[in-house]
């Protein structure tokens, strides 16, 4: 017997019993990989490789082979680094947030939308490495080490120094707190392979469930940990993108000197992030056959989420134009005409289609609740939300103070391999989580489901 | 007999039956062991009697020993080892550290009471816990009662209480 209510839709359908949940979380886990799995992981493995080589020639020559000049310092690298902070997002606010507003969906969707979190500030991570040419130097130059040079230390008033803070923590608190959850369900999958025989799978899960046993005293604490945590969270997940937008507020370039930054990112990171979300889940459900734990209404639910924070992108780019034609400064001004105008209006006019104006499709209750049609338009919400980035960095530099300055960026094989190493990072990393570890937190969706041996009961009344 | 090495260990279906099972049991001047579940059951710990986690304390110092830090380590470089001045303004000023003072407050608070956590539950990658029965993960709610601790009752009597306080099955379960 489930708890049905008569005014929500039911969080797990299929009349599944806890012993139901164990079963078909860990059975992934437990069976050897599909041919589709196989598959998906040669296509990751190669494009990283490519892009890793890519990443390498970079290495080996300098930051050159990108398409920067002296004009245009920033852009791919940065464009992706901020696309993929802004993907990250998603998982400490399903999580975390969520969490504190009690929102019991949450509990199917957070431990993969976390796993993508963590896979995605890596990813996001790579860009400001490799920009730094010399690597091996980057931790004396982020980090307050000592150092031969007097010791300088890092300048905590520059906004970059905040990002890289902002960043390493955002990533270890989101990896704690992903690995607190995967805790209890690892020892699942312990005490399965103890049952089953199988030696060598039982000692790698208890290693890495820390021998968890599941005493009533150690839920107690462990409950009270997931709650300050999820506070803690909650702040940190604002301040991330908050300390991103930084490093183009804090600057005094026309159309990135904006104090509408940080709620505009945040708000935009939280549409990517969800989208990103989707486009995973979508197929994940499928491929694992979970369509019993991630149903439509948590779809239409993560829609929904899409359309409010697309909305108020949409109010920041509306709001955004219009100050700089209010406010009278030239400078803003033209940066915003030649947005709209310039030579990258097509990018400007792909972000506000692929933004604006797709999302409010989710006003209609059928697409909402279609699966292609939500698929669809979460990879292009994802398309929208790299031109944005595109658009603030490359347009608002492009055009010089001195017009025998102006240019065009153009990227080399080298911008787009790195990207492409990300893409291939973040999907080899993501086909390795849904194999090796639950991919849905089965502790927290037995909590929601009740009873034990009453499933032909249950069978009855539905 | 020595504690901690007999027990009897009953088995209960779901949450709502462990929770009565719990009251009647203790109501009947049984000490209960633990209890091990699969997923966390409210109001189990008031009904076992644990009392609240000190460890948003911990949690509280540890963010506090954050804000420390991060203050000390800003102003102390920027400030006094080797001041620079940029754009004119105070070598320490006080807030373009606070980002920087906000995230460590969270990073010192988030490791420091997970780390706690794990110490005093005994969370180590190398042990293997002592199970029990092993269905506490999957399904079952397994409430274990230590023999020696209980003198006055007899196996049997505990047997008896636990399978009318709604235990499916009750199983001796012995370590040495």
């Amino acid at each position: 017997m489930q708890v049905t209510s008569t005014v929500r839709d039911p969080l797990v359908t299929g009349g599944k019993t806890v012993k139901d949940v164990s079963h078909d979380i860990s059975r992934q886990v437990e069976g050897s990989p599909t041919k589709l799995w196989w598959m998906a992981m040669a296509v990751s493995v190669a494009v990283m490789a490519y892009g890793f080589y890519c990443l390498c020639f970079l290495l080996w020559n300098g930051v050159g082979v990108w398409g920067l000049n002296k004009t245009v310092g920033w852009a791919w690298d940065i464009t992706n680094f901020v696309w993929w902070v802004g993907i990250g997002h998603a998982g400490t606010l399903i999580s975390a947030i969520l969490l504190l507003f009690r929102q019991k969906w949450r509990m199917s969707i957070n431990r993969a939308a976390e796993a993508m979190t963590i896979f995605a500030v890596i990813c996001a991570a790579t860009f400001p490495f490799a920009h730094m040419g010399r690597l091996w130097l980057g931790f004396y130059w982020v980090f307050p080490l000592p150092n031969t040079w007097g010791s300088l230390w890092a300048n905590f008033n520059s906004p970059l120094l905040w990002d890289v803070f902002a960043i390493s923590t955002y990533f270890t608190v989101s990896l704690v707190f992903w690995y607190l959850g995967l805790i209890p369900d690892f020892a699942v999958i312990r005490d399965r392979a103890v049952v089953q025989g199988n030696k060598i799978r039982a000692s790698v899960y208890n290693a890495l469930s820390f021998g968890w046993q599941g005493g009533a005293k150690t839920w107690s604490r462990y409950e009270s940990v997931a709650l300050i945590l999820a506070g803690l969270s909650t702040p940190l997940v604002l301040s991330v993108h908050t300390i991103v937008s930084m490093d183009f507020a804090t600057s005094i370039v026309p159309g990135w000197h904006t104090t509408i930054f940080p709620p505009y990112f945040v708000a935009g990171a939280i549409f990517s992030g969800f989208a990103m979300v989707l486009t995973l889940l979508l197929v994940t459900r499928v491929v694992f056959k979970l369509e019993d734990y991630i149903t439509i209404y948590h779809i239409e639910l993560m829609n929904i989420i899409i359309i409010v924070t697309g909305s108020i992108v949409g109010i920041a780019y509306i709001t955004e134009l219009f100050i700089s034609w209010y406010s009278g400064v030239e400078y803003e001004g033209y940066a915003f005409y030649n947005r709209v105008q310039g030579p990258y209006a097509w990018a400007y006019w792909s972000m506000m289609t692929c933004n604006v104006i797709s999302p409010q499709l989710f006003w209609i209750k059928k697409i909402r609740t279609s699966i292609a049609a939500t698929f669809i338009l979460s990879i292009i919400v994802n398309i929208g939300m790299w031109f944005e980035r595109f658009v603030i960095i490359v347009t608002s530099i492009h055009r010089d103070y001195v017009p025998s300055s102006w240019t065009m960026f153009h990227p080399t094989m080298y911008d787009i391999g790195e990207y492409l190493f990300t893409f291939g990072f973040f999907f080899t990393a993501f086909l390795l989580f849904a194999k090796f570890f639950p991919v849905i937190n089965m502790a927290e969706v037995k909590s929601i489901i009740k009873g034990g041996g009453e499933k032909t009961e249950n069978k009855e009344h539905h | 007999m020595d504690a901690d090495k007999n027990f009897l260990v009953g088995i209960f279906d779901d949450e709502d039956a462990v929770l009565s099972g719990i009251k009647d049991v203790r109501g009947s001047g049984i000490k209960i062991h633990e209890v091990y579940s699969p997923f966390p059951v409210h109001g189990i710990d008031d009904a076992l009697g644990i009392k609240k986690s000190r460890l948003p304390i911990a949690a509280f110092l540890f963010g506090m020993t954050g804000t420390t830090c991060a203050l000390v380590m800003q102003i102390w470089m920027l400030g006094y080892d080797w001041p620079m001045i940029i754009g004119g303004k105070n070598a320490a000023s006080l807030p373009p550290f606070i980002p920087v003072t906000f995230e460590m407050t969270v990073l010192f608070a988030a490791l420091g009471m997970v780390g706690t956590f794990m110490i005093v539950s005994g969370l180590k990658p190398y042990a293997w816990p002592r199970q029990f029965d092993l269905r506490s993960t999957e399904d079952k709610h397994v409430m274990a009662v230590d023999l020696a601790i209980n003198h006055g009752k007899s196996k049997e009597e505990i047997g008896r209480i636990l399978k009318s306080a709604g235990a499916s099955e009750v199983n001796e379960k012995n370590f040495e």
